[in-house]
């Protein structure tokens, strides 16, 4: 692990350190950043043995200097000024809180994602920015209007678990992949998350982020995106998933199952399955079953007409789609393929055309007019030959 | 989290609620309706929901390739063209529902006689890279 790894690793820790010395979080947080970037743009670290100790030191520092610059906190600096430095033993729950505080319920979840990445993934604000597409200065004020709105919330305040996963769970699906691979840092700080606490939930996202993550080699070839049924296996990272799948059995052993496990446990199917005819669906359409009593979703109605569609065949499938709302994201899609399965050529390239329209991400639009197409040409090939 | 964008037109579309044509307003009933906009742009750039937010001249040109060597053949804008975009606002939003809210936000900018202009605003999502769970 280089210098610079170590260093963004220590961050939540050290952001932690400062908070327990008496420095807010926002001001605490901006000290960590400064020391950071400082140590990022000078060769610096070279020599530096304790990572860790030497950002506590530059970001403390760093927020006195803030503190100083500041004329109405003179009398809190001269407080802080004579405190003696307390030791630099990290306390886990320091990083837990800043997990809980980055997820806050006051936060929407477009601003808590921004804060999770730069303050518990250490990103600058121009990394984000750029991983989003968004002005730095937009972002600058996303984040900062943030950390203004979680004033006065201690650090050591124990939070919503559930909350922190789903951010983590938004975060991993945003899938945009710039300089920074925003998809790797939600596993990194997934996986930091799943060191500090024993929630079998936290550890069911960590092992279906790295079965999803697996087999993104596969997802788009030449530009196109490959549907799950048609990718090479072999391109698939055999190490990831048999973490994923470790990391999940130890999850399950524990019988507090949660809607992320079984997802996870759909994912490991799938990469358990050493072709796509022998995914054992099954047992899928059992865990969809399993996810709805978590929560009843017409995107999990979805999934579970589609796993249906080839466990009992496309006309079960297509009883099932019947009963979720075609307003659902990729309802045409999957209906247009459950179509093609029991014979309604014509149908299923109308609907493969309609779920072109209505497709929000370039990959999947051109996917689905390729189906379209296809369809349509074998139509006519149908036709010519009478 | 997702971008939207939204469109204003000089004209296409349904007619806005207040109908009085632009070149009727008064300067100060123009300058209203521009500082509304900018408050507008301020209030999102301060709320990390901004992309970009740009105005469009009326005037431009229609271009289109005429083969190769062939210089470019390039027509003013159409009389019979009825659409005419005149800006937009490039937002990022947590749903759906706060782009709504946004859109209708921005139609109401104030018109003549100082009451909203409601103009119909075009609310269209912009392509992203498909989620990690498709394929």
């Amino acid at each position: 692990m280089g210098p610079a790894t170590a260093l963004r690793r220590a961050i939540p820790e050290v952001v932690g350190i400062l908070v327990r010395r008496g420095a807010d979080f926002a001001s605490a947080e901006d000290a960590v950043q400064t020391a950071l970037v400082r140590a990022l743009e000078r060769p610096i670290l070279g020599g530096v043995r304790d990572v860790r100790a030497w950002l506590v030191t530059v970001a403390w520092r760093a927020f006195l200097d803030q503190v100083r610059s500041d004329t109405a906190r003179a009398a809190r600096e001269e407080r802080l000024a004579q405190e003696p430095e307390r030791g630099l033993v990290p306390q886990h729950d320091d990083t837990l809180g800043l997990y809980f505080l980055c997820t806050h319920p006051v936060l929407t979840s477009t601003s808590a994602i921004a804060l999770t990445l730069r303050a518990v993934a250490g990103l600058t604000t121009r990394q984000i920015a750029d991983a989003f597409l968004v002005p730095e200065a937009t972002m600058a004020q996303r984040i900062s209007r943030a950390k203004q709105r979680l004033v006065g919330i201690p650090l050591d305040q124990p939070g919503d678990l559930s909350r922190v996963v789903r951010v983590l769970y938004l975060l991993f699906n945003e899938g945009y992949s710039g300089e920074i691979d925003i998809a790797a840092e939600a596993v990194r700080v997934t996986r930091q998350l799943a060191a500090l606490t024993d929630e079998p939930e936290v550890a069911g996202l960590l092992a279906l982020m790295l079965l999803h993550h697996a087999r993104r080699p596969a997802r788009v070839i030449g530009g196109r995106l490959v549907p799950l049924a048609e990718q090479d296996r072999s391109l698939w990272d055999v190490d990831a998933i048999t973490e994923g799948v470790a990391i999940l059995q130890s999850a399950l052993a524990r019988d507090r199952l949660g809607q992320y496990q079984a997802q996870a446990a759909i994912a490991a199917l799938h990469a358990d399955a050493p072709t796509a005819a022998e995914t054992d669906w099954v047992q899928i359409v059992e865990w969809y079953d399993e996810l709805l009593v978590f929560g009843d979703s017409p995107v999990i109605r979805l999934g579970r007409a589609v796993a249906i569609g080839e466990a009992d065949g496309p006309r079960a499938g297509l009883a099932a789609l019947d009963l979720v709302g075609d307003d659902v994201p990729r309802y045409h899609a999957a209906l247009a393929y459950l179509q093609e399965r029991s014979g309604a050529t014509d149908a299923a390239a109308a609907e493969y055309a309609e779920a072109a329209r209505l497709a929000t991400s370039i990959l999947e639009q051109e996917h689905l007019l390729r189906q379209a197409q296809r369809l349509s040409q074998s139509r006519d090939t149908i036709a010519d030959d009478r | 989290m997702a971008k939207y964008l939204m469109l204003k037109h000089y004209r296409g579309g349904r007619p806005a609620a207040n109908a009085v044509p632009m070149d009727q307003l008064t300067p100060d009933e123009w300058a209203a309706h521009v500082q509304y906009m900018l408050d507008m742009e301020e209030r999102l750039l301060a709320s990390g929901e901004l992309v970009s937010s740009e105005g469009l001249s009326m005037g431009g040109a229609w271009v289109r390739f005429d083969g190769e060597g062939r210089p470019p053949v390039v027509d003013g804008p159409f009389a019979e063209t009825k659409d005419l975009i005149a800006g937009w606002m490039l937002i990022e939003v947590d749903s759906y529902q706060r782009a709504l809210d946004l859109a209708s936000e921005l139609s109401a900018a104030p018109w003549a006689g100082g009451t909203p202009l409601g103009e119909w605003l075009e609310l269209r999502e912009v392509m992203s890279a498909p989620p990690a769970e498709v394929g």
